[in-house]
Order: structure tokens, then C-alpha cells, then sequence
């Protein structure tokens, strides 16, 4: 029987700061042991828990595509217990990961579909990694129209510039950035998120949003993906709560009688219109 | 009449002088957990001594769920905090449990934690070392108190389910209840004589007595269905105004299994431990941004009871609640679950 509260040791192997403030880091593991690496199989929108020895441990979704063998990435944020200790830690040394937890994005019902990605600040990171699954090479054929919709409050706080970068010269993506307020090197667009939807109007028919971001994103974008045609199967977000055990037992991250950790972090809006307003 | 009772063919008798003789032997192949004193109270623990067991209480002020799912237990323990350490997990226990003089309501709490830590999808590995080969011998209910409620929801206090053996005092005996083949085995080595029928019948009596003694069943038919669509009815601003987020119910309540995980380390290694948690607390559902979705005893108070009368239904087939009435009795502040779940069946 496998004890699935011993963690997976890792080698972290590049930490790349991806916002100006420093409060964000991009952490690359690789696997210590080669049987945990052939263990670990993820779908983009599946989380760990990040575990530090005499820390604890703490959520994170899977910012890197399961079609990068052999590293995991997950980008943190600086705002507590473990992740301040995460943030000290340089490549070499060691941490732990339990997972991969949760269900993730439902990549078989995506295939054929034009996909539309609308993100905030921080909640881009499972975005991403869905991104570039759909992007690479082999599963490029498998999705339709892509549009990202990626947007931060200022052009410091954008993450994965280098790659977004990359996305912006592809003419199979359609990428739109924006922040909420530019400085004087930015040329970009301005504006909250959901306008900026509304601008880019993806089509509806055949395709299904997907949404993840700060709580005040989501409720402005939502109305806008509907008005666009977007019925609520076909709107997909990825939720966070307070988690600890990442099984559905420890009771923190339930919304009526679905766990967060297990049965989501991602639901189409339909569920989650069947479930109290209680996150 | 008591629902599941049985008690005719194999039944035994054992004079009350000689359970602690009994007890000594078993405490040669097994660890006891049975009801002890300590002050005042009358508490679940490990004996050493069949002198130590107190049989004639009426509910112990803890539920025995700790032997199962302690209060605080290591996951592992690691010598240096690099995470390329070995982890070490601490190995079970030395010898099989017997859990001694456990009431029905809490027997069925175990069968509730059987079902919640050995799903399917879902196997805790800890839990079910300690589960390994655990013998219950139960003790019928002869006094309930005026805050139990078992009856309500599917119990009863001289209930068998989840039993090896149940014990029923009858005065200066009890008639020991064969309801296994661990049971069976248990009792090999004892000789203990065929209760007859005289016994059986004064068992009988004696387990009438205690259910007319019980106070009257809640009437709480159709609870579910009104849960189900009253998330955001008023009336829980009213049922939980007084409760202070104390936790007292939750930590006494033998169904509930919420934990947290914490580290506690030293400067070369340390442990990683898993602790009882109370949904009451405010800070359990706090999020490291600040957002908390069930920011005040309303929220908790609603989720406690959503979570025993609702959603386990929904998850696992089965309500959280064994009617033990702890919570009734060790509440600072008189919040009933009775008087709460009459009302919302009222709505």
C-alpha cells in the first residue's frame, strides 16, 4: 500500500524571478530518483504539495507542460511559512513534492475545440503549462484557434516574459497582454482583463474558456465570456483553497460536497453553479 | 425493543468479580484500551491492569476515536531538514489492539472511520495499521444520559454493529454476547458458562429499560432534503449566533477527522505530524492571500452540520454523527445539535 504522505524528493535545478518586486520565482526540479519521475504523470491544471522538511508543506499547480520530460516547474509566490523558506533556497538543493493531486484540465474534451485562455497575475501558471501543452509540436494538431488573454496590474508583475515573447511571434496563437496600468517602456495594451476580452471577442461556437485569476477577474470576466456565447459547460476555471492533505480528508477545501483538491481545482461553471457560493 | 438484539444463541456469562482476571490475560497478547478513571473523569486510555478498567460509567468525557486516529501522530521523522534525508516512519503497534468496554454509539464511530480512511480511492496507510486486527468488545448501554440521542439516527444502546463481543451487566454479572469469530476466539481460553435463558431474559429487560429511559427520538425525517436547499437561509444567523468557535464538539465528537499537517523540527531533523483540526477554528480555511470562505461561526458552524447531515451522504453514503451527545454535554455555551436539527427540519 503506498503511503501517499511521504514526499518525492527533487533537485531544484534553476530559479528564474519573474516579477520586478522579486516575490515570484520560477522553480525547475528535476527527480532524484528515476522511478519517481516514470510514478509522476500529470495532466496541466494538476497541483503537488511543495514540501520543505522542519517547513511544511503548501499547494502549487504544475507551471510547466507534461510534455517536458524529466523537470517540473512551479512558480511561487513569496507570502508565507514555506514559501519565504522556498524563496532563500538555490539550485542543488533539495525539496519535496507529493502528487500529482487534483483532477486538472480536461485536455480529451479540449481536443478539436478552439480554445480561449483568460488570465490573471498569478493564476496564469496552470494556464501556461495548458498552453504549452497544446502548443508542442505533437499535440499542436489536436486543438483549434488559440487565443491567450493573459493580463497583470502592472507590466513588472507579468510572468513568463521571455516565453510570452515567443508566443506574440507565433501565427498559430493569438496572444493578447495587457495591465491594468502601463510605465513609460510599456507599449502594450491597458486595461482590466475582462475589457479586454470583450475587445478580443473569440468565438463561442466550438470552444471553451478557460479562467483562472484573482476572484475580482473573475467575476467581472465571467458575464463578458457569456455574452460572448460561452455556455457554462464550456467555461472552465481552476479554483484555490486552503488544502493540507491535497486527498479530500483534512476538510479545509470542500464547496458543498466537492473537494477542491480532489474532485477539482478545476470545474466548468456549471458545476460550480450546482454548488453553494461558499469560496 | 431494541433493534439488533439478539441475544440467544451464543451467549456467555461472566461474573463481574472476574473481568479483571479476564482483562490481565488478554493484556498478555493485546494492548487495552478500556474506560479509566483519572480525577473525576471517566476517559478512554491504554491500561495496564485489568483493575484499571471502570465498567460501570455512563459515557466517557473523550471518545476512544484516538486509538484509531490520534491527536497528534507522526507521519515521519527525518534526521536533517534536507529534503534528500531519509524519511522514517514510525512502525505500528507491538501487539494487536482490543478496545475494552466501548459503547454502541462510539463502536459505530469506528465503523464511520473505517468507511472515511479505507475508501477505495483513498487508503491511510496509518489508520489502517492501527485498525489491523483490532478486537471490540463492547459494553450495551444500560444508563443512557439525557443528552444521547443514538436512537435518532439509526443506533441504539445496546446496538451490535461493529461488536466482536458485547458485554450487558445484569447485576453482578454480565452476559457476554458472541458476535464474531474473533469474538469466539477471545473468549477460548475464558470457559465461561452458557448465559441460559433466565440471563438472557433479564438482558432483555435490561435493554428495554434503557431505551424507554432515552429521551424521545428527534423528528428529523427528511433532513437531507432540507439541508440540501437551505445553504443560504436565514435561520443560521439565529441557530449559530451564540457559538463561539470554541471547537469543544469537534474535538470530542467521535466522527470528526478533520486535521492539519505541521513540521516541528529542531536543528538537525525533526518530524512531520498530523493533528486534530476543528472546521470551528477560524483561521483553518484562512488562505495565505487573506481570503477565508467561512470567515465567521456562522460559516463553520453551517459547514459542521452540512458536512455530518449533507454532504457525507452525498461522498460516503453515511451521516457524521453517532448521537453520543458529547457536544451537547461539553458545550460552554448550550448550542444543541438536537435542538438545531429539530429546527432545520422544522423549516
Amino acid at each position: 500500500m503506498k503511503n501517499t504522505y511521504l514526499p518525492t524528493p527533487m533537485r531544484i535545478e534553476r530559479v528564474v524571478v519573474e516579477t520586478e518586486d522579486k516575490n515570484i520565482k520560477t522553480f525547475s526540479l528535476s527527480f532524484l530518483r528515476k522511478e519517481d519521475e516514470a510514478d509522476f504523470k500529470y495532466v496541466p491544471g494538476q497541483f503537488a504539495e511543495l514540501s520543505l522538511l522542519g517547513k511544511g508543506e503548501a499547494p502549487f499547480g504544475m507551471a510547466s507542460s507534461p510534455m517536458q520530460t524529466g523537470r517540473l516547474e512551479f512558480t511561487v509566490n513569496k507570502i508565507g511559512l514555506v514559501t519565504t523558506e522556498l524563496h532563500s533556497m538555490e539550485p542543488g538543493e533539495t525539496v519535496g513534492i507529493r502528487g500529482p493531486l487534483g483532477n486538472g484540465y480536461p485536455v480529451e474534451a479540449l481536443e478539436g475545440k478552439d480554445i480561449v485562455v483568460i488570465g490573471g497575475g498569478f493564476g496564469f501558471s496552470t494556464l501556461r503549462a495548458l498552453t504549452n501543452f497544446m502548443l508542442d509540436q505533437q499535440n499542436r494538431c489536436n486543438f483549434g484557434d488559440i487565443t491567450v488573454i493573459y493580463g497583470a496590474r502592472n507590466p513588472g508583475l507579468l510572468l513568463y516574459k521571455e516565453e510570452l515573447s515567443e508566443w506574440g511571434k507565433r501565427d498559430d496563437l493569438q496572444l493578447y497582454l495587457t495591465v491594468d496600468k502601463g510605465d513609460e517602456d510599456w507599449k502594450g495594451r491597458v486595461g482590466f482583463v475582462p475589457v479586454i476580452a470583450k475587445e478580443a471577442a473569440p468565438r463561442a461556437d466550438n470552444a471553451y474558456a478557460l479562467v483562472c485569476g484573482p476572484p475580482i477577474m473573475i467575476k467581472f470576466t465571467l458575464p463578458v465570456v457569456q455574452e460572448l456565447g460561452f455556455s457554462p459547460e464550456k467555461i472552465l476555471l481552476s479554483l484555490e483553497m486552503r488544502m493540507k492533505c491535497g486527498l479530500g480528508k483534512c476538510g479545509r477545501c470542500n464547496i458543498g460536497n466537492k473537494y477542491v483538491c480532489r474532485d477539482g481545482p478545476v470545474f466548468t461553471l456549471a458545476q460550480l453553479n450546482r454548488l453553494p457560493q461558499e469560496y | 425493543m431494541s433493534q439488533d438484539m439478539g441475544y440467544s444463541m451464543n451467549a456467555k456469562v461472566i461474573k463481574k468479580e472476574d473481568i479483571a482476571d479476564f482483562l490481565d490475560t488478554l493484556l498478555k497478547e493485546y494492548e487495552v484500551f478500556a474506560p479509566v478513571k483519572r480525577d473525576r473523569l471517566v476517559v478512554f486510555d491504554q491500561i495496564h491492569s485489568g483493575r484499571e478498567a471502570f465498567l460501570t460509567f455512563t459515557a466517557t468525557v473523550n471518545s476512544p476515536k484516538e486509538i484509531l486516529l490520534p491527536q497528534s501522530e507522526t507521519l515521519f521523522t527525518y534526521s536533517s531538514t534536507d529534503s534528500a534525508a531519509d524519511l522514517e516512519v514510525p512502525s505500528g503497534r507491538e501487539k494487536p489492539c482490543l478496545i475494552f468496554g466501548i459503547h454502541p454509539c462510539d463502536v459505530k464511530s469506528i465503523v464511520f472511520l473505517d468507511r472515511i480512511f479505507n475508501e477505495e480511492e483513498y487508503k491511510d496507510v496509518y489508520y489502517l495499521e492501527r485498525r489491523k486486527g483490532i478486537v471490540v468488545v463492547s459494553m450495551g448501554c444500560i444508563k443512557p444520559r439525557s443528552t444521547c440521542f443514538c436512537t435518532s439516527l439509526g443506533g441504539g444502546p445496546f446496538s451490535t454493529e461493529g461488536s466482536d463481543l458485547q458485554l450487558v451487566d445484569i447485576g453482578d454479572e454480565c452476559v457476554v454476547q458472541v458476535l464474531s469469530d474473533k469474538g469466539e476466539k477471545l473468549l477460548g481460553k475464558a470457559r465461561l458458562e452458557d448465559a441460559g435463558e433466565d440471563r438472557l431474559s433479564m438482558t432483555r429487560k435490561v435493554a428495554e429499560d434503557a431505551e424507554a429511559y432515552m429521551a424521545p427520538k428527534l423528528n428529523i425525517d427528511g433532513l437531507k432534503e432540507k439541508l440540501d436547499k437551505m445553504f443560504d437561509d436565514p435561520v443560521w444567523d439565529v441557530l449559530t449566533e451564540k457559538c463561539i468557535s470554541c471547537g469543544v464538539c469537534t474535538y470530542l465528537c467521535p466522527t470528526c477527522y478533520c486535521f492539519d499537517i505541521v513540521d516541528e523540527a529542531g536543528i538537525s531533523g525533526g518530524e512531520r505530524l498530523r493533528l486534530w483540526d476543528s472546521c470551528q477554528f477560524p483561521l483553518f480555511t484562512l488562505q495565505a492571500s487573506g481570503e477565508n470562505p467561512r470567515p465567521t461561526s456562522k460559516e463553520r458552524y453551517r459547514q459542521r452540520i452540512m458536512h455530518k447531515f449533507s454532504y457525507l451522504i452525498d461522498n460516503c453514503g453515511q451521516i457524521g454523527c453517532v448521537g453520543c451527545g458529547r457536544c451537547v454535554t461539553e458545550c460552554p455555551v448550550n448550542l444543541d445539535i438536537r435542538q438545531v436539527l429539530t429546527a432545520i427540519s422544522n423549516r
